[in-house]
């Protein structure tokens, strides 16, 4: 179990890092939605489900879904259709 | 409006001017004043160049390097300063850490009988047996109170940046939420089927968590987010015409306001007085059965209402400007 905490925790780094140098805006809040998901579940390990339900539902749900909304209405989401075609 | 009172008179009553102006009568004496519309601009293309071109040379003067002085000393400043700031503020976090208590010791000031009394008689006082719920409900009900209400202003705010109040033309809602839904697929049915099953079982789920909230893990603020996330998906499948059928402005409005005024009556006497615990009347019951715990049910169902309508709020606001 000690083992695998070690290893979330070093997600959770590798997220937190390249969040912040992806340049791609798209894969920033994937990585994010990454990030909540394994935070949420180190609260489980750290024997707290009530935060673990609430970051699962607000920082990998509700918050990314208004992420995605602004980068559509900043026409971010469009500009990387462009670019794939 | 007859003239009762002579003009003097009408001067120094600033009361009656302020009523005046509420009622947004005009005034007798002042005479109308009229708006004149205003001139459209005409931009004037050659003075528009000149202008350009002055503000560029001046532009390139001023941060000229070899000619200006004042700006070449500053360059050389800039660096040192910065890194004389960064290295003081670097020194004074690290002098005030060096005066933290110990982690771990057992004389810290957070090691203190607050928290050995919530875990030993929290579930005596308020009848929960999640003590996170008993804490943040009975204990600390006034703390979620304002964290409530917090949301309630966070949706106030974005309705001011966000709200479109435009009725047609370009710009609209219409508009806008045509624009919006161009880049994806309209009737997705693969979309559709899923979110038909999967929504039901979210928004259960979120109920389950919000009326379990002080027997398991979870509660209003959690159950809220989770029936938020839900319909966010059913808007998202459907469209607007369907969730506008049962979520409106006024069902916001009317849902939130209820929610939080029960929330401050039901809990006002308990802040007034500032007692931890307050004997609501209601009965505790036995812990562990639904209906038990006095207050923190219906109050979970507040919190969840509020947080579920902010959730839906904020992404219909994102989304075209309106809900």
């Amino acid at each position: 179990m000690q083992i695998f905490q070690f290893i979330l925790l070093g997600f959770l780094i590798v997220c937190a890092v390249s969040v912040s140098f992806s340049k791609n805006l798209l894969n920033s809040i994937l990585i994010y939605m990454s990030y909540s998901l394994i935070m949420s579940i180190i609260w489980i390990l750290l024997e707290s489900p009530d935060l673990a339900i609430t970051e699962a539902a607000v920082g990998a749900g509700v918050t990314s879904v208004l992420f995605f909304a602004t980068l559509k209405k900043i026409h971010a989401m469009r500009e990387e259709d462009e670019d794939d075609e | 409006m007859s003239k009762k009172i002579s003009e003097e008179e009408y001067r120094r009553r600033m009361l009656v001017r302020m009523k005046q102006w509420i009622n947004g009568e005009k005034d007798p004496y002042l005479g109308n004043m009229e708006i004149v519309p205003q001139h459209e601009y005409v931009p004037n293309k050659k003075k528009l160049r000149e202008y350009h071109k002055d503000l560029d040379s001046v532009h390139d003067k001023a941060y000229d390097v070899e000619h200006n002085r004042i700006y070449r000393f500053f360059m050389r400043f800039y660096r040192v300063a910065a890194l004389l700031c960064c290295l003081a503020l670097i020194s004074i976090l690290l002098v005030e850490v060096s005066y933290l208590p110990p982690v771990g010791s057992s004389h810290n000031p957070s090691n203190n009988e607050v928290a050995a009394k919530y875990i030993e008689d929290g579930l005596q006082d308020t009848g929960a047996v999640n003590i996170v719920t008993g804490m943040i409900l009975d204990y600390r009900a006034f703390d979620t109170f304002g964290e409530s209400n917090v949301l309630f202003i966070a949706t106030c705010t974005v309705l001011i940046l966000m709200r479109n109040d435009k009725k047609k033309g370009k710009g609209s809602a219409q508009e806008e939420e045509r624009r919006d839904s161009f880049y994806e697929p309209k009737n997705d049915s693969i979309l559709q089927m899923i979110a038909s099953v999967l929504v039901p079982v979210i928004i259960i789920f979120g109920i389950y968590v919000i009326l379990n909230g002080h027997l398991s893990p979870g509660g209003g603020f959690s159950g809220g987010a989770i029936i938020g996330a839900g319909l966010i998906l059913y808007l998202n499948a459907f469209g607007f015409e369907k969730t506008e059928r049962f979520f409106t402005e006024k069902t916001y409005k009317w849902v939130s306001f209820s929610a939080l005024t029960f929330y401050c009556l039901a809990k006002s006497y308990s802040f007034y007085t500032g007692a931890h615990h307050l004997e609501s009347g209601i009965p505790l019951g036995t812990p562990g059965a639904i209906i038990s715990s006095g207050l923190i049910l219906p109050l979970n169902i507040c919190v969840g209402l509020v947080v579920a309508c902010t959730m839906y709020a904020f992404f219909a606001l994102f989304r075209k400007g309106g809900f």
